[in-house]
Protein backbone atom coordinates (compact mmCIF):
# COMPACT_ATOMS: atom_id res chain seq x y z
CA UNK A 1 0.00 0.00 0.00
CA UNK A 2 1.60 3.32 -1.19
CA UNK A 3 0.67 6.15 0.79
CA UNK A 4 2.03 9.56 1.56
CA UNK A 5 4.69 9.95 3.46
CA UNK A 6 5.52 12.99 5.02
CA UNK A 7 9.44 13.52 4.96
CA UNK A 8 11.82 13.86 7.50
CA UNK A 9 15.16 13.92 8.99
CA UNK A 10 17.84 10.79 8.95
CA UNK A 11 17.72 11.97 12.89
CA UNK A 12 14.78 12.31 15.19
CA UNK A 13 15.35 13.91 18.69
CA UNK A 14 13.76 12.51 21.58
CA UNK A 15 11.67 15.54 23.62
CA UNK A 16 11.82 14.08 26.92
CA UNK A 17 15.58 13.10 27.27
CA UNK A 18 16.96 14.68 24.29
CA UNK A 19 18.49 11.52 22.56
CA UNK A 20 18.93 11.65 18.65
CA UNK A 21 17.51 8.62 17.24
CA UNK A 22 17.61 7.12 13.81
CA UNK A 23 14.28 7.68 12.26
CA UNK A 24 13.86 4.48 10.42
CA UNK A 25 15.02 2.65 14.06
CA UNK A 26 12.57 4.68 15.27
CA UNK A 27 10.13 3.72 13.09
CA UNK A 28 10.94 0.04 14.09
CA UNK A 29 11.08 0.76 17.86
CA UNK A 30 7.05 1.74 17.43
CA UNK A 31 7.85 5.40 17.43
CA UNK A 32 8.89 4.68 21.54
CA UNK A 33 12.40 6.02 22.95
CA UNK A 34 14.41 3.74 25.39
CA UNK A 35 13.25 6.28 27.95
CA UNK A 36 9.61 5.52 27.60
CA UNK A 37 8.85 8.37 25.66
CA UNK A 38 6.02 7.67 23.31
CA UNK A 39 6.25 9.72 19.77
CA UNK A 40 2.92 10.72 18.39
CA UNK A 41 1.53 8.29 15.51
CA UNK A 42 -0.20 9.15 12.27
CA UNK A 43 -2.46 7.08 11.14
CA UNK A 44 -0.94 4.78 8.49
CA UNK A 45 2.26 4.46 10.66
CA UNK A 46 -0.05 2.97 13.10
CA UNK A 47 -1.90 0.75 10.41
CA UNK A 48 1.47 -0.61 9.90
CA UNK A 49 2.10 -1.64 13.52
CA UNK A 50 -1.24 -3.22 13.89
CA UNK A 51 -2.66 -4.56 10.45
CA UNK A 52 -1.25 -7.87 10.09
CA UNK A 53 1.22 -7.15 6.37
CA UNK A 54 -0.46 -3.42 6.30
CA UNK A 55 -3.03 -5.07 3.74
CA UNK A 56 -5.35 -2.74 4.38
CA UNK A 57 -8.83 -2.03 2.42
CA UNK A 58 -9.38 1.30 3.05
CA UNK A 59 -13.28 3.22 3.24
CA UNK A 60 -14.24 6.31 1.86
CA UNK A 61 -10.72 7.68 1.43
CA UNK A 62 -11.61 10.86 -0.44
CA UNK A 63 -14.71 11.54 1.62
CA UNK A 64 -14.04 15.13 2.87
CA UNK A 65 -16.25 17.82 4.81
CA UNK A 66 -18.62 19.91 2.77
CA UNK A 67 -17.96 23.20 5.47
CA UNK A 68 -21.24 23.32 6.72
CA UNK A 69 -21.25 26.49 8.44
CA UNK A 70 -19.74 28.38 5.36
CA UNK A 71 -17.14 29.38 7.86
CA UNK A 72 -14.58 32.17 7.18
CA UNK A 73 -11.30 30.99 6.14
CA UNK A 74 -12.07 27.20 7.08
CA UNK A 75 -11.74 26.30 3.22
CA UNK A 76 -8.15 27.34 2.66
CA UNK A 77 -6.83 25.97 5.77
CA UNK A 78 -8.41 23.00 5.40
CA UNK A 79 -6.72 22.70 1.61
CA UNK A 80 -3.90 23.93 3.43
CA UNK A 81 -3.81 21.03 5.97
CA UNK A 82 -4.59 18.71 3.35
CA UNK A 83 -1.30 19.40 1.29
CA UNK A 84 0.74 19.55 4.55
CA UNK A 85 -0.61 15.92 5.72
CA UNK A 86 -1.27 13.96 2.77
CA UNK A 87 -4.13 13.57 4.48
CA UNK A 88 -7.92 14.63 3.50
CA UNK A 89 -9.34 14.43 7.05
CA UNK A 90 -8.32 13.46 10.48
CA UNK A 91 -9.34 9.86 10.18
CA UNK A 92 -8.82 6.44 8.44
CA UNK A 93 -11.21 3.80 7.88
CA UNK A 94 -11.23 0.19 6.52
CA UNK A 95 -10.48 -3.43 6.71
CA UNK A 96 -7.83 -5.79 8.03
CA UNK A 97 -6.73 -8.48 9.79
CA UNK A 98 -5.07 -8.23 12.98
CA UNK A 99 -3.20 -11.74 13.75
CA UNK A 100 -5.47 -13.50 11.46
CA UNK A 101 -8.92 -11.87 12.97
CA UNK A 102 -10.90 -9.61 10.05
CA UNK A 103 -11.67 -6.61 11.94
CA UNK A 104 -12.61 -3.03 11.14
CA UNK A 105 -10.41 -0.43 12.13
CA UNK A 106 -10.64 3.34 12.49
CA UNK A 107 -7.52 5.57 13.35
CA UNK A 108 -7.75 9.22 14.06
CA UNK A 109 -4.51 11.46 13.69
CA UNK A 110 -3.92 14.59 15.51
CA UNK A 111 -1.84 16.09 12.51
CA UNK A 112 -5.05 16.97 10.80
CA UNK A 113 -6.54 19.89 12.96
CA UNK A 114 -5.41 18.35 16.09
CA UNK A 115 -7.61 15.37 15.30
CA UNK A 116 -10.63 17.07 15.59
CA UNK A 117 -14.17 15.51 14.74
CA UNK A 118 -16.09 17.24 12.46
CA UNK A 119 -18.59 15.94 9.87
CA UNK A 120 -16.19 14.29 7.60
CA UNK A 121 -15.34 11.94 10.72
CA UNK A 122 -18.51 11.43 12.28
CA UNK A 123 -19.75 10.36 8.66
CA UNK A 124 -17.09 7.78 8.31
CA UNK A 125 -17.15 6.18 11.64
CA UNK A 126 -20.58 6.02 11.08
CA UNK A 127 -20.34 4.34 7.81
CA UNK A 128 -17.59 1.70 9.27
CA UNK A 129 -19.94 0.84 12.20
CA UNK A 130 -22.92 0.79 9.60
CA UNK A 131 -20.77 -1.64 7.12
CA UNK A 132 -19.60 -3.73 10.53
CA UNK A 133 -23.12 -4.50 11.28
CA UNK A 134 -23.36 -5.56 7.94
CA UNK A 135 -20.69 -7.95 7.59
CA UNK A 136 -21.15 -8.89 11.41
CA UNK A 137 -17.60 -7.66 12.25
CA UNK A 138 -15.86 -5.76 15.19
CA UNK A 139 -14.66 -2.52 15.43
CA UNK A 140 -11.61 -0.70 17.03
CA UNK A 141 -11.43 2.94 16.90
CA UNK A 142 -7.51 4.16 17.81
CA UNK A 143 -8.52 7.62 19.51
CA UNK A 144 -6.43 10.94 18.94
CA UNK A 145 -8.66 14.08 19.38
CA UNK A 146 -8.23 17.69 20.59
CA UNK A 147 -12.22 17.78 20.58
CA UNK A 148 -14.98 19.05 18.24
CA UNK A 149 -13.87 21.21 14.88
CA UNK A 150 -14.71 24.15 15.86
CA UNK A 151 -15.28 25.90 12.49
CA UNK A 152 -18.03 23.10 11.69
CA UNK A 153 -19.72 24.19 15.08
CA UNK A 154 -23.11 22.65 15.64
CA UNK A 155 -22.52 19.99 12.93
CA UNK A 156 -19.59 18.71 14.78
CA UNK A 157 -21.83 18.64 17.91
CA UNK A 158 -24.54 16.56 16.33
CA UNK A 159 -21.34 14.14 15.11
CA UNK A 160 -20.86 13.10 18.89
CA UNK A 161 -24.80 11.89 18.58
CA UNK A 162 -24.35 10.36 15.44
CA UNK A 163 -21.37 8.22 15.88
CA UNK A 164 -22.64 7.10 19.26
CA UNK A 165 -25.94 5.70 17.88
CA UNK A 166 -24.17 3.79 15.29
CA UNK A 167 -21.96 2.17 17.98
CA UNK A 168 -24.87 1.96 20.06
CA UNK A 169 -26.99 -0.32 16.85
CA UNK A 170 -23.63 -2.38 16.49
CA UNK A 171 -23.55 -3.15 20.10
CA UNK A 172 -27.46 -4.36 20.11
CA UNK A 173 -26.06 -6.92 17.31
CA UNK A 174 -23.63 -8.54 20.10
CA UNK A 175 -21.12 -7.50 17.87
CA UNK A 176 -17.53 -6.28 19.48
CA UNK A 177 -16.23 -2.85 19.77
CA UNK A 178 -12.80 -1.59 21.05
CA UNK A 179 -11.31 1.76 21.77
CA UNK A 180 -7.80 2.30 21.98
CA UNK A 181 -7.43 6.15 23.92
CA UNK A 182 -3.93 7.30 22.75
CA UNK A 183 -2.54 11.23 23.16
CA UNK A 184 -4.43 13.31 23.56
CA UNK A 185 -8.16 12.42 23.89
CA UNK A 186 -10.33 15.00 25.12
CA UNK A 187 -13.70 16.99 24.62
CA UNK A 188 -16.29 15.52 22.28
CA UNK A 189 -15.06 12.37 20.99
CA UNK A 190 -14.42 11.53 24.89
CA UNK A 191 -18.01 12.15 25.75
CA UNK A 192 -19.06 9.78 23.34
CA UNK A 193 -17.67 6.93 21.38
CA UNK A 194 -14.27 6.99 22.98
CA UNK A 195 -16.18 5.79 25.90
CA UNK A 196 -18.28 3.42 24.98
CA UNK A 197 -16.05 0.76 23.97
CA UNK A 198 -17.12 -2.48 25.46
CA UNK A 199 -13.11 -2.40 26.55
CA UNK A 200 -11.40 0.91 26.50
CA UNK A 201 -7.52 0.36 25.90
CA UNK A 202 -5.02 3.33 27.08
CA UNK A 203 -1.76 4.01 25.82
CA UNK A 204 0.72 4.62 28.98
CA UNK A 205 0.72 8.52 29.96
CA UNK A 206 -1.79 9.28 27.45
CA UNK A 207 -4.20 12.45 28.28
CA UNK A 208 -7.88 11.38 28.53
CA UNK A 209 -10.40 13.75 29.40
CA UNK A 210 -13.49 15.51 28.81
CA UNK A 211 -12.13 19.00 29.51
CA UNK A 212 -9.41 19.92 28.36
CA UNK A 213 -6.53 20.66 31.78
CA UNK A 214 -6.27 24.39 31.34
CA UNK A 215 -9.60 25.11 30.57
CA UNK A 216 -10.20 23.36 33.87
CA UNK A 217 -7.05 24.81 35.77
CA UNK A 218 -8.95 28.72 34.55
CA UNK A 219 -12.48 27.27 36.16
CA UNK A 220 -11.58 25.95 39.25
CA UNK A 221 -8.52 28.95 39.98
CA UNK A 222 -5.67 26.68 40.92
CA UNK A 223 -3.12 24.25 39.29
CA UNK A 224 -3.91 20.66 38.28
CA UNK A 225 -2.14 17.77 40.28
CA UNK A 226 0.65 15.55 38.30
CA UNK A 227 -0.36 13.02 36.31
CA UNK A 228 -4.17 14.16 36.41
CA UNK A 229 -6.24 13.02 33.36
CA UNK A 230 -3.43 10.68 32.49
CA UNK A 231 -3.95 7.09 31.30
CA UNK A 232 -3.24 5.49 34.76
CA UNK A 233 -5.40 8.37 36.34
CA UNK A 234 -8.21 7.23 34.73
CA UNK A 235 -7.51 3.31 35.27
CA UNK A 236 -7.16 3.96 38.61
CA UNK A 237 -10.81 5.85 38.38
CA UNK A 238 -12.17 3.20 36.87
CA UNK A 239 -12.70 4.39 33.44
CA UNK A 240 -9.80 2.28 31.42
CA UNK A 241 -10.11 -1.16 31.18
CA UNK A 242 -6.06 -1.84 30.68
CA UNK A 243 -2.93 0.27 29.72
CA UNK A 244 -1.15 -1.51 27.15
CA UNK A 245 2.65 -0.39 25.79
CA UNK A 246 2.85 -0.17 22.81
CA UNK A 247 4.69 -3.20 21.74
CA UNK A 248 1.56 -5.23 23.60
CA UNK A 249 -0.65 -3.44 21.44
CA UNK A 250 -1.11 -5.94 18.45
CA UNK A 251 -1.32 -9.14 20.46
CA UNK A 252 -3.46 -7.81 22.79
CA UNK A 253 -6.03 -6.66 20.49
CA UNK A 254 -5.56 -9.84 18.36
CA UNK A 255 -6.42 -11.91 22.01
CA UNK A 256 -9.03 -9.53 22.57
CA UNK A 257 -10.96 -10.52 18.78
CA UNK A 258 -9.96 -14.20 19.25
CA UNK A 259 -11.88 -14.14 23.09
CA UNK A 260 -14.88 -12.41 21.21
CA UNK A 261 -14.47 -14.79 17.48
CA UNK A 262 -18.20 -15.16 16.72
CA UNK A 263 -20.26 -18.07 18.11
CA UNK A 264 -21.36 -20.00 14.75
CA UNK A 265 -18.08 -19.57 13.50
CA UNK A 266 -16.43 -21.19 16.61
CA UNK A 267 -19.18 -24.37 16.61
CA UNK A 268 -18.23 -24.79 12.67
CA UNK A 269 -14.40 -24.84 13.18
CA UNK A 270 -14.99 -27.28 16.43
CA UNK A 271 -17.35 -29.36 14.86
CA UNK A 272 -14.83 -30.04 11.56
CA UNK A 273 -12.72 -30.51 13.94
CA UNK A 274 -14.35 -33.31 15.70
CA UNK A 275 -15.40 -34.61 12.35
CA UNK A 276 -11.63 -35.25 11.22
CA UNK A 277 -10.84 -37.31 14.33
CA UNK A 278 -11.16 -40.56 13.17
CA UNK A 279 -14.10 -42.97 14.53
CA UNK B 1 -35.86 45.22 14.74
CA UNK B 2 -34.03 41.83 14.02
CA UNK B 3 -32.10 41.32 16.81
CA UNK B 4 -28.65 40.21 16.26
CA UNK B 5 -26.62 36.82 17.23
CA UNK B 6 -24.81 38.36 20.60
CA UNK B 7 -27.80 39.96 21.33
CA UNK B 8 -29.72 36.32 21.58
CA UNK B 9 -26.63 35.06 23.94
CA UNK B 10 -26.98 37.89 26.41
CA UNK B 11 -30.81 37.79 26.02
CA UNK B 12 -30.85 33.82 26.66
CA UNK B 13 -28.66 34.40 29.72
CA UNK B 14 -30.61 36.77 31.26
CA UNK B 15 -31.84 35.46 34.94
CA UNK B 16 -35.25 36.52 34.04
CA UNK B 17 -36.03 34.05 31.66
CA UNK B 18 -38.39 31.28 33.00
CA UNK B 19 -35.84 28.40 33.99
CA UNK B 20 -36.70 25.20 34.06
CA UNK B 21 -39.01 24.43 36.85
CA UNK B 22 -40.89 27.44 35.88
CA UNK B 23 -42.07 25.36 33.26
CA UNK B 24 -42.54 22.16 35.22
CA UNK B 25 -44.59 23.69 37.72
CA UNK B 26 -46.50 25.62 35.05
CA UNK B 27 -46.99 22.66 32.52
CA UNK B 28 -47.15 19.65 34.73
CA UNK B 29 -49.15 18.52 37.27
CA UNK B 30 -48.15 17.24 40.36
CA UNK B 31 -44.68 17.08 39.98
CA UNK B 32 -43.22 14.46 41.96
CA UNK B 33 -39.37 15.38 42.38
CA UNK B 34 -36.85 11.86 42.39
CA UNK B 35 -33.31 12.57 43.34
CA UNK B 36 -30.07 10.80 43.24
CA UNK B 37 -27.74 8.71 40.46
CA UNK B 38 -27.94 5.39 42.69
CA UNK B 39 -24.11 5.28 42.31
CA UNK B 40 -22.46 8.82 43.98
CA UNK B 41 -25.08 11.34 44.64
CA UNK B 42 -27.13 14.35 43.95
CA UNK B 43 -26.59 16.80 41.26
CA UNK B 44 -29.05 20.02 41.44
CA UNK B 45 -27.93 21.01 38.60
CA UNK B 46 -30.36 19.03 36.76
CA UNK B 47 -33.85 18.46 38.41
CA UNK B 48 -35.88 14.81 37.46
CA UNK B 49 -38.71 13.30 38.77
CA UNK B 50 -42.97 12.58 37.34
CA UNK B 51 -45.82 14.18 36.69
CA UNK B 52 -48.97 14.17 35.20
CA UNK B 53 -49.22 16.42 31.42
CA UNK B 54 -52.31 17.11 30.39
CA UNK B 55 -53.41 13.63 32.59
CA UNK B 56 -50.93 12.12 30.43
CA UNK B 57 -47.82 10.24 33.45
CA UNK B 58 -44.80 11.90 32.26
CA UNK B 59 -41.00 11.93 33.29
CA UNK B 60 -39.38 15.70 33.02
CA UNK B 61 -36.20 16.53 33.63
CA UNK B 62 -34.82 19.98 33.31
CA UNK B 63 -31.75 21.91 33.79
CA UNK B 64 -31.79 24.10 36.49
CA UNK B 65 -30.29 27.50 36.40
CA UNK B 66 -30.76 29.96 39.47
CA UNK B 67 -32.23 33.19 39.73
CA UNK B 68 -29.64 35.18 42.30
CA UNK B 69 -26.29 33.65 43.42
CA UNK B 70 -27.14 31.70 46.34
CA UNK B 71 -29.62 29.81 44.15
CA UNK B 72 -27.22 29.58 40.75
CA UNK B 73 -24.17 28.00 43.83
CA UNK B 74 -26.63 25.50 44.89
CA UNK B 75 -27.41 24.92 41.30
CA UNK B 76 -23.74 25.13 39.91
CA UNK B 77 -25.00 27.62 37.45
CA UNK B 78 -26.80 24.70 35.81
CA UNK B 79 -23.37 23.07 34.76
CA UNK B 80 -24.17 19.21 35.98
CA UNK B 81 -21.78 16.90 36.98
CA UNK B 82 -21.71 13.24 35.69
CA UNK B 83 -24.19 12.37 38.63
CA UNK B 84 -26.65 14.41 36.71
CA UNK B 85 -26.30 13.00 33.78
CA UNK B 86 -26.85 9.49 35.28
CA UNK B 87 -29.79 10.50 37.15
CA UNK B 88 -31.00 11.66 34.01
CA UNK B 89 -30.17 8.38 32.37
CA UNK B 90 -31.65 6.68 35.33
CA UNK B 91 -35.29 8.65 35.39
CA UNK B 92 -35.41 8.19 31.58
CA UNK B 93 -34.67 3.88 31.44
CA UNK B 94 -37.54 4.20 34.44
CA UNK B 95 -39.57 5.76 32.06
CA UNK B 96 -38.72 3.47 29.49
CA UNK B 97 -39.52 0.61 31.81
CA UNK B 98 -43.19 2.31 32.77
CA UNK B 99 -43.71 3.10 29.14
CA UNK B 100 -43.83 6.90 30.10
CA UNK B 101 -42.59 9.88 27.68
CA UNK B 102 -39.67 11.80 28.26
CA UNK B 103 -39.38 15.83 28.28
CA UNK B 104 -36.28 17.37 28.56
CA UNK B 105 -35.70 21.17 29.33
CA UNK B 106 -32.59 22.07 28.01
CA UNK B 107 -30.31 24.93 29.95
CA UNK B 108 -27.13 24.98 30.49
CA UNK B 109 -23.77 26.84 30.01
CA UNK B 110 -22.16 23.30 29.27
CA UNK B 111 -21.40 20.02 31.20
CA UNK B 112 -19.09 21.65 34.40
CA UNK B 113 -15.11 21.08 34.09
CA UNK B 114 -13.44 20.21 37.38
CA UNK B 115 -11.78 18.22 39.08
CA UNK B 116 -14.57 15.77 40.38
CA UNK B 117 -16.20 15.61 37.10
CA UNK B 118 -13.34 14.37 35.77
CA UNK B 119 -12.64 11.95 38.19
CA UNK B 120 -15.75 10.45 38.10
CA UNK B 121 -16.18 10.61 34.37
CA UNK B 122 -17.69 13.40 32.10
CA UNK B 123 -16.76 12.25 29.30
CA UNK B 124 -18.30 8.41 30.17
CA UNK B 125 -21.51 10.19 31.42
CA UNK B 126 -22.44 12.12 28.62
CA UNK B 127 -21.29 9.08 26.22
CA UNK B 128 -23.97 6.81 27.68
CA UNK B 129 -26.43 9.25 27.68
CA UNK B 130 -26.09 9.92 23.79
CA UNK B 131 -26.16 5.91 23.13
CA UNK B 132 -28.76 4.81 26.08
CA UNK B 133 -31.21 8.55 24.48
CA UNK B 134 -30.85 6.66 21.13
CA UNK B 135 -31.60 3.37 22.48
CA UNK B 136 -34.56 4.57 24.41
CA UNK B 137 -37.86 2.53 23.80
CA UNK B 138 -40.31 5.04 24.65
CA UNK B 139 -40.71 9.15 23.11
CA UNK B 140 -38.40 12.23 23.89
CA UNK B 141 -38.81 15.62 23.56
CA UNK B 142 -36.52 17.77 24.16
CA UNK B 143 -37.02 21.81 24.19
CA UNK B 144 -33.79 24.03 24.61
CA UNK B 145 -35.37 27.02 26.64
CA UNK B 146 -32.19 29.21 26.64
CA UNK B 147 -28.79 28.06 26.30
CA UNK B 148 -27.94 24.97 25.27
CA UNK B 149 -24.15 24.30 25.43
CA UNK B 150 -22.00 21.74 23.94
CA UNK B 151 -22.23 18.05 24.85
CA UNK B 152 -23.28 19.00 27.86
CA UNK B 153 -27.15 19.89 26.12
CA UNK B 154 -26.68 17.15 24.29
CA UNK B 155 -26.68 14.58 26.68
CA UNK B 156 -30.38 15.19 27.21
CA UNK B 157 -30.87 16.27 23.40
CA UNK B 158 -31.48 13.20 21.35
CA UNK B 159 -34.47 12.86 21.02
CA UNK B 160 -37.57 12.29 18.72
CA UNK B 161 -37.85 16.32 18.63
CA UNK B 162 -36.06 18.80 19.71
CA UNK B 163 -37.60 22.38 19.72
CA UNK B 164 -35.99 25.79 20.70
CA UNK B 165 -37.56 28.76 22.23
CA UNK B 166 -37.21 31.81 19.52
CA UNK B 167 -33.94 33.39 21.16
CA UNK B 168 -32.30 30.05 22.60
CA UNK B 169 -29.01 29.26 21.32
CA UNK B 170 -27.66 26.17 21.15
CA UNK B 171 -24.04 25.54 20.07
CA UNK B 172 -20.83 23.60 20.27
CA UNK B 173 -19.17 25.73 23.00
CA UNK B 174 -19.81 29.63 24.32
CA UNK B 175 -19.08 32.50 21.49
CA UNK B 176 -16.58 33.50 24.49
CA UNK B 177 -14.76 30.29 24.59
CA UNK B 178 -15.30 29.63 20.67
CA UNK B 179 -13.31 32.98 20.35
CA UNK B 180 -10.36 32.46 22.50
CA UNK B 181 -9.73 29.03 20.86
CA UNK B 182 -10.81 30.52 17.61
CA UNK B 183 -9.36 33.93 17.39
CA UNK B 184 -7.27 33.85 20.43
CA UNK B 185 -9.19 36.53 21.83
CA UNK B 186 -12.44 36.02 24.11
CA UNK B 187 -13.19 39.49 23.23
CA UNK B 188 -14.55 38.72 19.90
CA UNK B 189 -16.77 36.99 21.16
CA UNK B 190 -19.51 39.06 19.51
CA UNK B 191 -17.90 37.80 16.12
CA UNK B 192 -17.98 34.61 17.06
CA UNK B 193 -21.71 34.12 17.86
CA UNK B 194 -22.34 35.36 14.53
CA UNK B 195 -20.01 33.25 12.41
CA UNK B 196 -20.71 29.40 14.86
CA UNK B 197 -24.82 29.96 13.49
CA UNK B 198 -25.96 29.63 17.24
CA UNK B 199 -29.48 30.76 16.93
CA UNK B 200 -33.03 28.84 16.98
CA UNK B 201 -33.40 30.44 13.28
CA UNK B 202 -29.73 28.83 11.96
CA UNK B 203 -30.70 25.60 13.75
CA UNK B 204 -33.93 25.28 12.18
CA UNK B 205 -32.50 26.18 8.63
CA UNK B 206 -30.13 23.61 9.19
CA UNK B 207 -32.30 21.12 10.08
CA UNK B 208 -30.71 20.61 13.60
CA UNK B 209 -34.06 21.13 15.54
CA UNK B 210 -38.08 20.54 14.53
CA UNK B 211 -39.08 23.59 15.20
CA UNK B 212 -38.87 27.00 16.73
CA UNK B 213 -41.69 28.15 20.19
CA UNK B 214 -42.56 31.49 19.35
CA UNK B 215 -41.53 34.56 22.38
CA UNK B 216 -43.18 37.47 22.83
CA UNK B 217 -42.17 40.54 22.28
CA UNK B 218 -39.06 41.53 24.13
CA UNK B 219 -38.05 37.72 25.24
CA UNK B 220 -39.91 34.98 27.34
CA UNK B 221 -39.38 36.71 30.52
CA UNK B 222 -42.33 39.78 29.85
CA UNK B 223 -44.88 37.10 29.35
CA UNK B 224 -44.46 33.54 31.08
CA UNK B 225 -47.92 32.67 30.14
CA UNK B 226 -47.55 33.50 26.34
CA UNK B 227 -44.70 31.18 26.33
CA UNK B 228 -46.17 28.48 28.35
CA UNK B 229 -49.42 28.23 26.38
CA UNK B 230 -47.23 28.25 23.38
CA UNK B 231 -44.78 25.37 24.78
CA UNK B 232 -47.88 23.55 26.02
CA UNK B 233 -48.97 23.36 22.67
CA UNK B 234 -46.31 21.74 21.02
CA UNK B 235 -45.40 19.05 23.88
CA UNK B 236 -49.28 18.38 23.05
CA UNK B 237 -49.30 17.81 19.85
CA UNK B 238 -46.08 16.16 19.66
CA UNK B 239 -46.66 14.02 22.31
CA UNK B 240 -50.10 12.76 20.44
CA UNK B 241 -48.21 11.92 17.17
CA UNK B 242 -45.69 10.34 19.19
CA UNK B 243 -47.13 8.01 21.37
CA UNK B 244 -48.87 6.37 17.98
CA UNK B 245 -46.10 5.22 16.82
CA UNK B 246 -44.77 1.80 17.02
CA UNK B 247 -41.70 1.77 19.01
CA UNK B 248 -39.57 0.00 16.25
CA UNK B 249 -40.37 3.12 14.03
CA UNK B 250 -39.94 5.90 16.76
CA UNK B 251 -36.16 4.22 17.22
CA UNK B 252 -35.83 4.00 13.85
CA UNK B 253 -36.69 7.74 12.71
CA UNK B 254 -35.21 8.93 15.60
CA UNK B 255 -31.74 6.90 14.27
CA UNK B 256 -32.25 8.79 11.19
CA UNK B 257 -32.83 12.26 12.49
CA UNK B 258 -29.22 12.54 13.63
CA UNK B 259 -27.98 9.85 10.83
CA UNK B 260 -28.37 12.56 7.87
CA UNK B 261 -26.54 15.19 9.90
ZN1 LIG C 1 13.80 9.54 25.09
Amino acid sequence: MEKPVVPQGIMTKCPRCGKPIYTKLLLKNLKTCECGYYFKVSAYERLAMIIDNNDFKEFDPQLFTRDPLDFPGYGDKLVKTQLQTGLVDGLVTGLGRIEGEPVMVGIMDSSFFMGSMGTAIGEKLTRMFERAIKEHLPVIIFTASGGARMQEGIFSLMQMAKVSAAAARHSEEGLLYITVLTDPTTGGVTASFAMLGDVILAEPGALIGFAGPRVIEQTIGQKLPEGFQRAEFLLEHGFVDRIVERHELKSTLGALLKLHRQHDLHKAEAMELAGNEPG
Amino acid sequence: MDITPWQKVKLARMPVRPTGLDYITKLFDGFLELHGDRFFGEDRAIVGGLAFFEEIPVTVIAQQKGRNTKENIARNFSMPHPEGYRKALRLMKQAEKFKRPVICFIDTPGAYCGIGAEERGQGEAIASNLAGMMMLKTPVISIVISEGGSGGALALGVSDRVYMLEHAIYSILSPEGFASILYKDAAKAEQAAKDMKLTAQDLYKFGIIDGIIPEPPGGAHNDYEFVMDRVRKVLKENLEELIRKPVDRLLEERYEKFRRL
